[in-house]
């Protein structure tokens, strides 16, 4: 139960689909979102609100809309609401019976693990179902965990706890409830109100069957009595849930609470949750409550969700599994391995009881009971649930006893079962291990089936932003609270600032610091910032404005130099000000003072945006500029590479030509009539030829330079033109280049002397630039910089494998260096046909803040308009140049460590040569003290640049965070696609120094460790079978699984070396949204497309089973594009949008959908083109058809099925991630 | 006093008369023809001597030679010549066949009028080896009464046409400074331009300009004009710079079935020269195009100029194109090297170039360095055949001290000046292209001086814009004179006045008798590239009689050749000022002037009074006076540049010019007679005379007190004083006659009594009368000069003095 609680504190996001969401208890969220899943938190949230209950159905029914409508509706309301909906959930989906063939299949499956497990598991996948939580699974042997565990968990919770949870709980479970947020609140108020959710709270009830059942000694003893078990298996499902909350027995009263850790939470969240949603509230008035509701419930509902997916899935598994299947199917979602066994059993049972009769009416009644004890929880056990959540534990701790449960809690078992059933891939393993354990085996009575997880169970990407989506899409974000969790990044959303920066220029991997180091350390949640300073903002959303503070420039604290912000506090009535980052009192410069009124503020507050605002910009004075002089306008350099393939390719003439236009379209900064940009133009194979275009001439000059051994530039004046003024001159120039040299044999190229060229040319013109050099080839000239192929597979999964990613020489390092101090950014387009040493040649690019783009075997045909559209973005797009980046904390965290495209010269300033409006810097934070929980935690990042048009600014971005003492507000403020960005990147930058094996098995551990400290400190005892993940990571594994068999970390065999470099490279400039798309890509069935309406198709989880022969689907990653081509497709539909009668005669080398004039086609066509706009590179189109060659390639992107170069499933990795997390815990 | 020819001076013709002025009271009459037979209508030495020189271009310091060693050496002045080999010789028809050689593999001479013939048998005794040859078969019709030219008398000197190997067009590489003031540019703009049309249009051009950088223009492009960047401050190597331009071909395999094509190479050099009519229109753009450098400077620094890499890179682009064709590489700097190898001084116009001051304090940083760049790039440059040319204009110095060996050993053209945009320049860069009678450029490449003596002499060295070739032989000497150590020397490029400066040293020994009737005899051979791209070799045979110095030495002493011997004798002290101590040097020279005063002078002992010269050797202490006093060998008040400046020229001028430098001429004008040369001496600077005084490099026109206040009263332009302004007109006409044949153009001096430029000529004159003497002030017969240097009497009384000592 506790596990449910805690996920549903957190953020409603997480929760699964609705059938997850019912288990989830997710009140708020659940609510909100996946209605039924919810249910199960919705019974958390039931409680709160229970007279919100009877809407929150209603809610549920309508779902997504629903949810939001009931948070919209009030705080309390929500809850009702989530319940309702929880309710229906749980009714709808799980009353279908699937359950039962779910957890009947999972059973089959799991049968080894769930043996073991089952009892508990169940248990415990009920909390995980619930919400949470998490989903969880026994990874181990299934009998022995889950009996260790689960005696473990519940011996503390289950013992005391229940009853002391319950009634602190009650108190504070009211709280949440409303709040949404403070689970344990909920957990209290769920007392009063559960009654009445009861009916929706049945899943929450189970979650406080859970508890009990958490609570080992008191599931134990009812772990023993078979009934309970299995007549609860519903309840177990939820009990699981429940479960959970029983750890944090009093979270699950909140039905949050569970992902707070306990009912102690509870008080604190209470009060937190309050707080925050507090703002909320104001913010959204009433409807906060429905916001902070939003939030627990989603992971409850998860965990609820997966169990009941897992029903709907175990069909299959029962059918390995029969016995069990059923009852562990459902456990799925919650995790519990050994309840698959279980579930078997109580399979059966389970449906009955998951079905919504058991919710209806016992539920309801039993959900009042429980709730009354820690919330629902424990009344529900004793009904029904009761009877099974004791069982599970029972179970969980002896052998004899789950068999019992099992039967009695199918539903339960199911889930866990479903855990087990995810460990079909590692069946074997987790086999082993239960067979171990023959006592589920045994006790279950039903076989011990082992079962696999129904992937249906375990926690969706998809539903999560599906979830999000509705929840918060809706309504602006609006910043002026403190640690308020932004919207997921897939949310389209508005940004209101009102004193924190927008979270499309820094998201935080957790929105609520540990105050201590020792917390920090504790939960091994990095503390990261991911930050775009110049992030482009959507055309509703007004730009920084700019302030000038006059000759004297920006007013800034004496001591650290922080500029003036919201959060400084002016005393002494206005003559002074306090630095919000490092306490010292500043004196008020006469030009700047204003009085305060009553409250403190300044007068002014409103007319400045410094002070009011979360984004500005400073117009820097002279003394921010280099040398003391305000800066020339920067320079574009194009450097084309003229050797024999690019001009056969076509591609010199393609770029010429493409140039002439494109010149018009120069960033212009701001208003300027036209650009202040200049340009040079240079080619180069093996020697470099400048071209001197001044508008007085009347023909281009060409200047060779072929002392490339000792670069320079050999013009000046003429060199660097303003586009208008030398058009002719430009014209002429740009036509005759392909024609110069069309006979070129020349074969050999160089690249560092390219590069000092332009920056040799940057400095002679004393201004900042950026260089596009377009290459083709590896330089093997003879010239600095030089390389040799060193490219070699058999490195791959050795100790020399680092060296593929380090350059060959240090040179370029040096060169780099250079490049940064002049304010030189190097972009790079590739156009290899063979290895050319990405590794290599990027590094300055890297270092300098540019962007690589590559394309291999470019053909002109093919490849133009990806190139050309990327070349447009390029050229066109906002960049700031020369530029310093500062990130300042407030004084008890640092920013220890650095992760982008960038150079440093000392510790903390980033030195970016350009710095454009995708590129994203990833920041780590240390406590190197202590933080307090009023003051909070302050960041300001302070970004010195050059603008487009030369002038030089400072731009402030400033976010304010919460600090916490209990480790659950940490879980329940995270951010799992933040943290999934700053591991990635983390990782990647570690496989340049260790061999990747470490740098996985690093990442695997530390999210272990992260999870397991959640299930330790926060989650509600519960059995070690089951997988109890926060609600607001409860995708963790699935997204980690995809960064570790990302090509970087686990290459496939037809990944190139240079492949891993680039998107080596790649992946650390990449903001959440990008890596997010990247590591889990968008799958959209274009043939559910509604082509009347505006909306994408509901996309799809990226899993082979989910793709139709008959359908065809769209999956992008942000670098391509796949157009998903079944076989049996309507050819109606084929010739609509590919315009060819039939499947065999679509071609795969299509790199665009031709225009044909119907409806289908044209709405394919805006949407890819809408995903294009999305993009910050032009994806390329691969079709592919089914059972053709090129599906492998397609194939690698369903990243939750196992991966050809050996990636886990989903599934799998689920268990895998189980295993670790049980074993930290042991 | 009695004067020579008065206006025939200007033709160059007997000026040696002239000079001798006052003392040459009598013609050589008294000399005595001894034992000559060479020519009964020579009356006298001084006729002989100037025959020769017409004829062979060759003046010997001593037309009758003693003979052994021993007397060789006491003569004093070495046994010397001065050759000019391209003399014209407009009444000399070339002959078109190949040279007579002799056999011997070491001799090789030349068959020549000295030659004994044996008609019969068809053989010829060579007159240095005495080998017996075989006539070639194409001389089978030969009798006493059909010879061949090279047999006769009058054909001492001939020229031969000879076919070897493919003609390359001659080839101008420009290589032009950017560094200049804009209407400087302008100007030498369009000299350049001008210069095309000038050109030969089979002539191969070329353009490099620099600045900061160095650019090397491709000319035949269409559309967009190309050219290769080099950067001005790093040295390549010749195939560094061969590899950049692309020069060097591709190691191409060779591919079976096509045979490799021989004219790839053309079409490869051709991009950086290609011939005048293909790309007239192009490069006249292109250099009507040239910008100043663009690079910025900044307040306080000197523009930087690349000129050493600049040169580097014109050398290596004809060493790796056209080795061993005619080629000038022509220079036109306005200003020092500024960075690089070759810099002279750095950019920081506060540090001012090197003077001699700083060079004697060993203060001059750059200077070892540069020198030793440019030397290099000589000796390159040299070896390929190839000349450079320097056209500096500034009116600071630019560098030619350290610059100089680049036309010294490659017998380029030094030129110097205050500006492009000076008629100075411009005009002598138009003589650069000057025709003669046969419409071809006097200018002829790639030759290679061949030496040969008989026995009784070797060869000491050359003097002159030469190099050695390093030609060992049985007749050079091991005590060098000058570069010494060959029989061969190369001169990259010469023109008709081009002359060297050729030191020989008597071998035979004391006691062994003179060869019967013997002469010994010189071969001259020069083999050169003549501006018409045909092969010639000019062959000049001299011979001179022996004599025995012991008892005939009245012989050897009438046959002296004093103008040339001070020519020859300056040459010595110049090139050795070029290594020495400017004080050493004098010395040196004072103590060869006081031997040949003690062995030539009748004297009593210890009684300068009764010091006496013969006729042949009066005018040689006065020589040697003003050559003590010239810029050659004092660097007081003269730059290094100028230092180097006039050193080149004296170097290589012929004999003639090489006297004007060391003593001026100076002529008056004035109402009461014709022009007539007068003393160079402060006591000729009267107030109603105009004189005109040349010192080679300048022509100054000074006006006396009088006539200039007359002048400035405006008399000239009334009618009345008409014979004035003809008075006023006549110098100036007279300067423009010598202005519009010397080359290098001199600076033309107008100024008059009191005048800033009068210095020119207060400078030049002997200080008869100065501050010190007092009895002088106020007199009408001069004009004092501020100056403590000695006049001539009193260097005359020292010198007497000396040489009657019986101490010395």
């Amino acid at each position: 139960m506790t596990s449910m609680p805690g996920s549903e504190m957190r953020k409603p996001r997480g929760l699964p689909r609705s059938h997850d969401a019912c288990a989830t208890s997710g009140f708020c969220r659940v609510g909100c979102r996946g209605c039924q899943g919810l249910a199960a938190n919705a019974d958390v949230a039931e409680r709160p609100g229970g007279t919100s209950g009877g809407s929150g159905r209603p809610g549920n029914r309508k779902r997504g809309p629903a949810r939001e409508r009931s948070r919209g509706s009030s705080g309390v309301s929500d809850r009702a609401g989530a319940a309702g909906v929880r309710l229906p959930g749980y009714g709808g989906q799980q009353m279908p019976g699937v359950p039962h063939s779910q957890y009947g299949v999972y059973n089959g499956p799991v049968p080894g693990h769930q043996q073991p497990a089952p009892p508990q598991g169940y248990f415990p996948s009920l909390g995980l179902p619930s919400k949470g939580s998490p989903v969880s699974l026994n990874s181990d042997t299934s009998s022995l965990a889950p009996n260790f565990i689960g005696p473990l968990r519940t011996p503390p919770t289950s013992g005391a706890p229940p009853p002391t949870s319950g009634a602190p709980l009650p108190v504070g479970q009211p709280a949440y409830n409303q709040f949404g947020q403070g689970d344990v609140q909920n957990g209290i108020p769920a007392s009063a109100v559960q009654m009445q959710r009861p009916s929706v709270s049945q899943p929450f009830i189970p979650g406080s069957t859970p508890t009990s059942i958490s609570q080992l000694s008191s599931f134990q003893q009812y772990g023993p009595s078979p009934t309970s078990a299995q007549q609860l298996t519903n309840h177990m499902a939820r009990m699981t849930i429940g479960s959970v909350p029983t750890s944090a027995a009093p979270p699950a009263g909140l039905g949050y609470g569970p992902s707070t850790s306990v009912s102690p939470a509870s008080g604190s969240f209470t009060a937190t949750g309050s707080g925050l949603y507090t703002p909320y509230s104001s913010s959204q008035g009433p409807p906060p409550a429905s916001m902070t509701h939003g939030l627990p419930p989603t992971s409850l509902s998860q965990g609820v969700p997966l169990a009941q997916p897992a029903f709907s899935g175990l069909p299959l598994s029962m059918q390995r599994l029969p016995s069990q299947g059923p009852g562990y199917a459902p456990p799925p979602s919650s995790t519990g391995i050994g309840p698959s066994n279980y579930p078997s059993t109580t399979g059966a049972p389970r449906p009955s009881t998951m079905q919504s009769p058991p919710l209806s009416g016992q539920a309801l009644a039993g959900l009042p009971a429980s709730q009354p004890n820690h919330l629902s929880s424990p009344p529900p056990p004793q009904q029904a649930m009761s009877g099974p959540h004791p069982g599970p534990p029972m179970t969980g701790l002896q052998g004899p006893p789950p068999p019992p449960t099992h039967p009695s809690q199918p539903g339960y078992q199911i889930q866990q079962n479903g855990s087990f059933g995810q460990v079909r891939g590692s069946q074997p393993n987790y086999g082993g291990a239960y067979p171990g354990t023959p006592n589920y085996g045994s006790q279950p009575g039903p076989p011990p089936p082992p079962k696999r997880l129904d992937p249906d169970s375990i926690p969706s990407p998809i539903q999560v932003i599906e979830d999000d989506r509705n929840n918060r899409g809706s309504e602006p974000f609006v910043t002026g609270v403190r640690g308020q969790v932004p919207p997921l990044v897939t949310t389209n959303f508005l940004v209101k600032d009102q004193g924190n920066t927008s979270p499309r220029y820094i998201r935080c991997t957790s929105y609520n610091i540990p105050c201590t180091s020792d917390m920090a350390k504790q939960s091994q949640v990095p503390l990261a910032a991911v930050i775009k300073p110049l992030a482009t903002l959507p055309t509703e959303e007004t730009p920084p404005y700019l302030v000038d503070h006059g000759e004297s420039g920006p007013i800034r604290c004496n001591r650290c130099k922080a500029y003036m912000c919201p959060f400084m506090q002016f005393i002494e009535g206005g003559r002074r000000f306090q630095c919000c980052f490092c306490s010292c009192v500043t004196e008020v410069p006469p030009h700047y003072f204003q009085h305060l009124d009553h409250t403190g503020k300044r007068v002014d507050f409103y007319d400045r945006p410094e002070l009011s605002l979360g984004s500005y910009e400073f117009l820097a004075t002279v003394d921010y500029c280099k040398n003391n002089k305000f800066p020339n306008p920067p320079a574009f350099i194009f450097m084309i590479d003229v050797s024999y393939n690019a001009v056969k390719s076509g591609l010199v003439r393609l770029i010429c030509e493409e140039l002439k236009s494109l010149l018009d379209y120069l960033p212009r900064g701001g208003n300027l009539e036209e650009s202040a940009i200049r340009v040079g133009f240079v080619t180069y194979n093996k020697v470099l030829h400048f071209y001197n275009v001044k508008s007085s001439l009347a023909q281009p000059q060409m200047m060779v330079v072929s002392d490339v051994a000792d670069m320079f530039v050999p013009l000046l004046d003429g060199f660097l033109v303003n586009v208008n003024e030398s058009r002719t001159v430009i014209a002429s120039l740009l036509d005759q280049i392909p024609e110069m040299f069309a006979d070129t044999r020349e074969t050999e190229t160089v690249f560092a002397p390219v590069i000092q060229a332009g920056l040799d040319a940057l400095k002679a013109a004393e201004c900042a630039g950026k260089l596009f050099i377009f290459h083709t080839s590896l330089p093997i000239a003879e010239a600095p910089g030089k390389l040799k192929n060193r490219d070699d597979k058999k490195l791959i999964n050795t100790d020399k494998e680092k060296t593929l990613f380090q350059p060959q020489t240090n040179f370029y390092n040096n060169l780099a260096k250079d490049c940064v101090a002049q304010g030189c950014c190097v972009d790079l387009f590739l156009f290899p046909n063979q290895y050319l040493d990405v590794a290599t040649l990027g590094v300055v690019t890297y270092q300098t803040g540019g962007s690589i783009y590559k394309y291999t075997y470019f053909q002109l045909e093919t490849d133009q308009e990806r190139f050309l559209n990327d070349l447009r973005r390029d050229v066109q797009k906002e960049v700031g140049f020369d530029a310093v980046m500062r990130v300042r904390t407030s004084t008890g965290i640092r920013a220890t460590d650095f992760f982008g495209a960038f150079y440093m010269s000392n510790t903390t300033d980033v030195e970016l040569a350009g710095l454009d409006c995708d590129k994203t810097i990833t920041v780590e934070f240390k406590h190197d003290d202590k933080l307090s929980e009023d003051s909070g935690a302050l960041l300001q990042c302070a970004l010195l640049y050059t603008s487009s048009a030369g002038q030089r600014r400072l731009r402030i971005h400033n976010l304010s965070l919460n600090c916490c003492t209990q480790l659950a507000d940490l879980y329940r403020n995270c951010e799992t696609d933040t943290l999934i960005n700053y591991l990635a990147k983390y990782a990647y930058r570690g496989v340049l120094n260790n061999p990747v094996k470490t740098v996985r098995d690093a990442l695997i551990n530390q999210c272990a460790q992260i999870l397991a400290c959640y299930r330790k400190n926060c989650a509600s005892p519960s059995s070690a079978g089951q997988l109890i993940l926060p609600e607001c990571m409860k995708l963790l594994p699935v997204y980690l699984n995809c960064v570790l068999k990302s090509d970087v970390l686990q290459p496939g065999p037809e990944v190139s070396t240079d492949d891993r470099a680039y998107i080596r490279q790649l992946v650390t400039s990449m903001d959440v949204a990008e890596t997010n798309v990247f590591f889990y890509p968008r799958l959209l069935p274009l043939t559910k497309v509604d082509v009347d309406s505006d909306a994408l198709p509901a996309a799809i989880r990226n899993s082979e089973e989910r793709l139709s022969k008959g359908d065809m689907y769209l999956l992008e990653n942000g670098l391509n594009i796949f157009v998903w081509v079944g076989v049996n497709v309507q050819q109606g539909l084929i010739q609509n949008l590919f315009g060819v009668s039939s499947f065999s005669q679509i071609s795969n080398t299509m790199s665009t959908l031709p225009i044909l004039e119907n409806p289908f086609s044209k709405k394919v066509r805006s949407i890819m083109d809408m995903l294009q706009a999305q993009r910050s590179r032009y994806m390329k189109l691969i079709i592919v058809k089914q059972e053709d060659k090129f599906e492998m390639l397609f194939k690698h992107f369903l990243v939750e099925d196992k991966s050809m170069s050996g990636g886990a499933s989903y599934v799998d990795f689920l268990c895998h991630m189980h295993k670790e997390i049980r074993q930290l815990l042991s | 006093m009695k004067y020579g020819r008065s206006a025939s001076f200007l033709t160059g013709e007997n000026q040696g008369c002239q000079r001798y002025g006052p003392q040459t009271g009598s013609s050589p009459s008294s000399c005595i023809f001894w034992s000559l037979n060479l020519s009964d209508s020579m009356a006298t030495y001084l006729e002989f001597i100037q025959q020769n020189e017409e004829r062979d271009g060759v003046r010997f310091s001593w037309n009758v030679w003693p003979s052994s060693r021993l007397e060789a050496t006491r003569m004093v002045v070495p046994l010397a010549c001065l050759l000019t080999p391209l003399k014209e010789r407009p009444d000399l028809p070339p002959v078109q066949y190949e040279p007579v050689l002799c056999s011997r593999p070491t001799c090789k001479a030349v068959l020549n009028p000295l030659c004994q013939v044996d008609y019969r048998a068809k053989l010829w005794a060579c007159n240095f080896c005495f080998q017996r040859n075989q006539f070639p078969p194409a001389y089978a019709g030969i009798s006493e009464v059909n010879q061949p030219a090279e047999l006769m008398p009058q054909f001492s000197t001939i020229d031969y046409i000879v076919q070897r190997g493919p003609q390359t067009p001659l080839i101008f590489l420009y290589v032009v400074d950017t560094c200049l003031e804009e209407e400087d540019l302008q100007a030498l703009k369009e000299s350049l331009q001008m210069s095309l049309s000038l050109l030969h249009p089979d002539a191969l051009v070329g353009l490099i300009t620099f600045g900061r950088m160095v650019q090397v223009h491709e000319l035949s492009c269409e559309g967009i004009s190309k050219s290769y960047v080099f950067r001005g401050t790093k040295d390549l190597t010749a195939k560094q710079i061969q590899d950049m331009l692309g020069l060097t071909r591709p190691a191409v395999p060779v591919q079976q079935g096509r045979p490799l094509q021989p004219q790839e190479q053309p079409v490869i050099s051709s991009r950086f020269l290609q011939p005048i009519h293909k790309i007239d229109m192009n490069l006249t753009d292109l250099l009507g195009e040239l910008q100043r450098d663009p690079w910025p400077v900044t307040q306080g620094k000197r523009p930087l100029r690349s000129t050493g890499v600049a040169l580097s890179i014109a050398v290596g682009l004809l060493e790796g194109t056209f080795p061993n064709t005619g080629a000038r590489i022509m220079l036109f700097t306005g200003g020092p090297p500024t960075q690089g190898p070759g810099m002279v001084v750095g950019d920081e116009l506060k540090t001012p170039i090197r003077s001699w001051h700083d060079i004697e304090k060993d203060n001059a940083r750059f200077m070892k360095k540069a020198t030793k760049h440019y030397e290099t790039l000589a000796n390159r440059t040299a070896a390929n055949g190839h000349c450079i040319d320097i056209y500096a204009c500034a009116l600071d110095q630019t560098g030619l001290l350290e610059m100089k060996c680049c036309t010294n050993l490659t017998g380029g053209h030094m030129v110097m000046g205050d500006s492009f945009n000076t008629s100075l320049f411009k005009q002598t860069f138009q003589r650069v292209f000057s025709k003669d009678f046969n419409g071809e450029f006097r200018m002829a490449f790639g030759a290679s001086l061949d030496v040969k003596t008989s026995r009784e002499l070797k060869i000491g060295g050359a003097i002159g814009p030469c190099i050695s070739l390093n030609a060992k032989g049985p007749c050079v000497s091991e005590n060098e004179l000058g570069i010494g150590g060959t029989c061969q020397w190369k001169i990259c490029s010469l023109d008709p006045n081009t002359t060297l400066a050729i030191y020989f040293e008597v071998v035979n020994q004391h006691n062994a008798p003179i060869p019967q009737g013997g002469r010994g005899a010189v071969q001259f051979v020069t083999q050169y590239q003549h501006s018409s791209t045909q092969k010639r070799i000019r062959v000049t045979t001299i011979a001179r009689n022996w004599a025995d110095a012991q008892n005939q030495l009245q012989h050897i002493e009438a046959a002296f050749d004093q103008e040339a011997a001070a020519v020859l004798m300056a040459r010595l002290g110049v090139y050795r000022a070029e290594t020495e101590e400017g004080p050493d040097v004098l010395r040196w020279l004072d103590r060869q002037l006081i031997r040949l005063c003690q062995k030539f002078g009748q004297y009593n002992k210890d009684d300068p009074n009764s010091f006496r010269l013969s006729d042949s050797f009066s005018l040689y202490p006065q020589f040697m006076f003003h050559l003590r006093r010239s810029p050659f060998l004092q660097v007081f008040n003269n730059s290094p540049d100028e230092s180097s400046y006039y050193r080149h020229h004296f170097a290589r001028q012929d004999l003639t010019q090489s006297l004007i430098m060391i003593q001026p001429i100076l002529y008056s004008y004035s109402f009461y007679g014709p022009p007539e040369p007068v003393l160079l001496d402060s006591s000729s600077i009267l107030a109603d005379r105009i004189l005109l005084m040349d010192t080679f490099f300048q022509i100054v026109i000074y006006l006396g007190e009088t006539i200039a206040q007359w002048q400035k009263a405006g008399y000239q332009d009334m009618p009345e004083y008409e014979n004035f302004k003809h008075l006023l007109q006549a110098p100036l006409d007279d300067a423009q006659e010598i202005l519009q044949t010397r080359f290098p153009m001199p600076r033309y001096i107008n100024t008059e009594h009191g005048g800033s430029q009068a210095r020119f000529l207060l400078s030049k004159v002997n200080p008869s009368q100065t501050h010190n003497n007092l009895y002088a002030w106020g007199q009408e017969s001069g004009s004092p000069i501020l100056t403590d240097d000695v006049s001539l009497q009193v260097f005359m009384d020292h010198l007497k003095k000396l040489a009657v000592s019986s101490a010395a």
